[in-house]
């Protein structure tokens, strides 16, 4: 139950769509690169050019099927491309071809770790259709003169999936558009990039009370652009149809849109004012018979999702699923991970603690300076595993301390330089000589009779304060567990 | 020489009499001399059809020509796509409309060494059956200037017709190439849904066009589908099926073949001198050795009706695009919303406006089920009915059109022009092949068709039964008089 609406229970359902990673587009043979010269990769087909005609990608119609398998969903025998009809200049037919009453594949589902374990969210369907291209303004929306259409993502495969209603708080809608994501990422059918466009979500939420079987009045909303909008918004129109609940108002259908610099949703439009899409069975394109022998046939290659790799790591390397969840976020993070674990333990039984250590510092120090959703930032890091597990190697071998080894995990990733590097230039080689600590060690507790009078009388934090002062005495160099003892002795012999 | 078939055009090639070159200079001193009259073409690309006739005249005095189409002076219906020359689906939406690529058929048009002399003439978007409902100029029927050369290929049949072009080519939604080849007194052909890729062909409605050639008689016919006939990767509905030589299959003849004619297909009211005109001809068939047996296809008069609402429907949808973004017409507006509406309102005319809006109705949310669940579950019987009908017979003869041509402006009302059709509409929904041939002429010498249809694929035997029976008879020989 969400804090912002006690008195009701929330449901949501997420559709997505995802830009395929063909290299061609869905019904045409130009390529799908972003960011090309606007109008460069276009052709009679993807600018809607009076007489041209689609033809399926192939490639795209095994992405989709690739990913209706690793949900689980039933792959339809024959399906069915339909028209979408509404009139909008990015949109050069004035339709758009899409999937209706025979989709590609439904009944599937998707299992997330929700607050209080793992849940499954039914997807109710999965299809495919062509992009639209992208308006130009000079300016504002609102002050432009002119709009100008760039048609190159015209016709660029998308896949939408709709989930069932089955989401009960904005917290699980984030948490299963991750998982979600992380799926098309490790099956390489998307690239996962949400400020790019290549996935982006709408969410459709109602409230009702708690108890009731009957679903309230949905509002679908629009322009959710990362997870955190997507949390956000669906919070701010949780707590806003409560509001009107409460205050006896009724919630209208009706789509809004989700802005996102000023924290609230606006009406678009009404269900008075919804479109009439006037869907019919695409006559230029015949139903996709399916063969079932492809379907094995992509069965068969597909590889190892988050949800297998994450009980695996936990199995099998050890990993606190909390651990194995941070890292499936993307491909290349997992990549990183097992690339990294096979550098540094390439025995079997090879330091049991390993693994954990190896997660932690990606946790704490890379995922700090880089996305961990980012399969092209963590790909080029510039602190590659084989790098990482050098830097690790020198605390397990004392030469630094760990410490001392975040500095210079900074300055890896600052300058390029591997650890051994760093750490000789900079002279951060842990001081591990017992007569020069102890000379350390006995002037500062010449300057501390009171920490020892402390400690000696049983409070033992005392000592805390003693080691930190070596510490700093040496820079951090001092090779704390050296100290320790030292300390120690020292404390003990009068 | 102008009224010469295209197989003699290129025997004169063969033997040298004749040039590419002269052939085509002689078809466009006819079109400029007498094309004001009839009102064939839209465009005329003169420099390009002598261009083409000058390599087409190398490649046979270097005796390598590409085969029978080489050099022969051709139109194409102002509805497929020309690279560089303009197409405007006889529309003022597309007056400037140049597209950057040439239709499949273009394409292999050219590949044959086939001459363009340019694009024909229509009724707005193919909507009609008159050629009087082009936003250009009407055309006229060359055996009766003051009459209809039927519609909507109605330049191409009036081309071929008047000696403005050797052959040509059109489409066929409803009986857009058969029913002018009839008012004409031409060979006309709509082959198989598929038989011929539609890339490039400004669609009408998808499910219902297919490109089909006119010929001055059924050889020609034969020669002019096998050049364009065949798989096209570029159009998903293309059938992947060999091309047969239907030039080859013409001599064998209709000795042996049940043809079936329906009773529906001979109703009372009909132009008497229609039925009498087609009656002979089927006799002249079972003279041939066809058998004669009668069929039923009881659903004819609904499949009128079905067509009125899948064809308006598809078109809606086809002709979205046109809003004044991207290409063709554009009329300024307030905003965008009334810059498109405007487009639309200056760009079409009333037939398409109206199809627009009653496609528009059908597919609405609420009525879809109605109309269009309804019209898709006729056309289903339709088909059913003509594979029926198939297992009995092997081709059915029947009128291209229950009239001979009519007057200018004689039709006003839009149902009595959709009637004209109601032979010829069937063959769409059901996507088979048909051929309406000459088969003779009113009290008031106007020309009156003889519809053979066939099978799915069954082209060469629909050719057959055509060749035969002009084979027989010598209406090919009548001109009509134009100077």
């Amino acid at each position: 139950m969400s804090a912002a609406a006690p008195k009701y229970e929330t449901v949501i359902g997420l559709e997505v769509h995802a830009q395929l990673l063909t290299r061609s587009k869905m019904f045409c043979g130009c390529p799908t690169t972003f960011g090309a010269r606007p109008n460069t990769q276009t052709c009679p087909v993807c600018l809607g050019m009076p007489g041209s005609l689609p033809v399926v990608n192939r490639r795209a119609v095994e992405f989709g099927i690739r990913t209706a398998l690793a949900f689980g969903c039933r792959i339809n025998d024959a399906c069915r491309f339909a028209r979408k009809h509404y009139y909008y200049p990015d949109m050069p037919k004035n339709y758009q071809i899409s999937q209706y009453e025979e989709p590609l594949a439904e009944n599937g589902a998707l299992e997330i770790e929700a607050e209080g374990g793992t849940r499954t969210i039914g997807i109710q369907r999965l299809h495919l259709e062509e992009d639209v291209g992208k308006l130009l303004h000079e300016g504002t929306l609102e002050t432009a003169q002119a709009s100008l259409v760039d048609f190159n993502r015209s016709g660029v495969p998308l896949m939408e999936t709709v989930s069932r209603p089955e989401l009960r708080s904005p917290e699980e809608a984030a948490t299963y558009l991750k998982a979600f994501r992380a799926v098309l990422i490790f099956l390489g059918v998307c690239d996962g990039n949400m400020e790019e466009g290549s996935l982006r979500c709408d969410a459709n939420i109602s409230i009702r009370p708690h108890g009731s079987t009957t679903l309230g009045t949905k509002v679908e909303i629009k322009n959710l652009n990362s997870f955190r909008n997507v949390q956000r918004a669906l919070e701010f129109e949780e707590r806003r149809q409560a509001q009107a609940l409460d205050a006896g108002e009724r919630i209208v259908q009706e789509t809004r849109l989700w802005e996102a610099d000023r924290g609230y949703t606006r009406s678009m439009r009404s269900k008075e004012f919804a479109h009439d899409y006037r869907y019919f069975p695409e006559p230029d394109l015949v139903p996709l018979q399916i063969d079932r022998r492809w379907v094995e046939e992509i069965k068969g290659s597909l590889p190892e999702l988050p949800r297998a790799w994450r009980r695996r790591a936990v199995a099998q390397y050890g990993l606190p699923p909390y651990d194995a969840e941070v890292l499936t976020q993307s491909r290349a993070l997992v990549d990183y991970y097992e690339a990294a674990l096979h550098e540094w333990s390439p025995a079997a039984g090879a330091g049991a603690e390993r693994p954990k250590i190896l997660s932690n510092w990606i946790m704490s120090e890379l995922l700090r300076v880089l996305p961990g959703d980012d399969e092209r930032a963590i790909g080029a890091s510039p602190i590659p595993p084989a790098r990482l597990v050098g830097l690790l190697q020198l605390i397990e071998n004392a030469t630094i301390s760990g410490k001392i080894a975040k500095d210079v995990f900074q300055k890896m990733f600052d300058t390029g330089d591997d650890a051994r590097t760093i750490v000789e230039r900079d002279g951060l080689t842990q001081v591990a000589d017992e007569g020069a600590l102890g000379q350390v060690i006995e002037s500062v507790m010449a300057a501390n009779p009171k920490a020892i009078e402390d400690y000696r009388r049983g409070k033992k934090e005392a000592k805390g304060a003693l080691v930190g002062q070596v510490m700093k005495a040496t820079r951090g160099k001092a090779n704390p567990a050296l100290v320790n003892r030292l300390l120690e002795d020292k404390l003990s012999q009068t | 020489m102008t009224h010469r078939p295209i197989h003699e055009l290129t025997d004169a090639y063969r033997r040298g009499d004749l040039t590419p070159t002269a052939a085509a200079e002689d078809y466009l001193a006819r079109i400029g001399a007498l094309d004001g009259k009839i009102g064939a073409y839209l465009t005329v690309v003169r420099d390009q059809a002598l261009a083409a006739a000058r390599e087409s005249e190398a490649r046979w005095s270097a005796g390598s020509p590409r085969g029978p189409l080489d050099g022969a002076p051709i139109a194409v219906k102002d509805v497929l796509c020309t690279a560089g020359v303009r197409t405007t689906c006889g529309s003022k939406m597309l007056e400037r409309f140049v597209p950057p690529y040439d239709a499949t058929t273009v394409e292999r048009l050219r590949a044959a060494g086939a001459v363009i002399l340019g694009k024909t003439n229509l009724d707005e978007f193919a909507m009609g059956s008159s050629t009087e409902h082009s936003a250009y100029h009407p055309t006229r029927n060359p055996w009766d200037l003051t009459r209809v050369p039927g519609g909507s290929s109605g330049g191409s049949a009036a081309a071929v017709a008047g000696g403005l072009a050797a052959g040509a080519y059109g489409s066929d939604t409803g009986g857009s190439i058969r029913q002018p080849a009839a008012f004409c007194g031409v060979v006309g052909m709509k082959p198989t849904y598929g038989r011929v890729s539609r890339y490039g062909l400004i669609a009408l409605a998808s499910s219902l066009d297919q490109i089909g050639p006119f010929a001055q008689d059924v050889t020609d016919a034969a020669h002019l589908l096998a050049a364009v006939a065949g798989h096209d990767p570029h159009d998903a509905t293309s059938i992947e099926a060999p091309v047969p030589d239907y030039a080859a299959e013409l001599p064998k003849g209709v000795a042996g073949l049940t043809l079936g004619m329906p009773d529906e297909y001979f109703p009372d009211g009909m132009d008497p001198e229609v039925e009498r005109a087609v009656r002979a001809a089927i006799d002249v068939l079972k003279g041939l050795g066809a058998k004669i047996e009668r069929v039923s296809l009881p659903t004819t008069p609904h499949a009128l009706a079905a067509y009125y609402v899948i064809l308006p429907a598809e078109a809606s949808s086809n002709l979205a695009r046109y809003d004044g973004v991207k290409y063709g017409l554009r009329v300024a507006g307030r905003d965008l919303i009334d810059m498109e509406s405007r487009t639309r309102s200056a760009g079409f005319g009333a037939e398409v406006k109206r199809r627009i809006m009653l496609g528009t109705y059908v597919l609405s949310a609420g009525y879809y089920d109605a109309y269009y669940g309804k019209a898709q579950s006729v056309r289903t019987l339709v088909r059913r009915e003509f594979a029926a009908a198939f297992a009995k017979v092997d081709l059915i003869v029947a009128p291209t059109t229950p009239n001979v041509p009519f007057k200018h402006g004689e039709k006003q009302d839009p149902l009595s022009m959709y009637l004209n059709d109601v032979f010829t509409i069937p063959g769409n929904l059901s996507g088979i092949p048909g051929v309406s041939v000459p088969c003779g002429f009113s009290a008031a010498g106007l020309p009156i068709g003889l519809q053979v249809l066939g099978r799915p694929l069954d082209e060469a035997r629909v050719l057959r039964a055509a060749y035969a029976y002009e084979q027989a008879t010598s209406w090919r020989s009548r001109r009509p008089e134009l100077t």
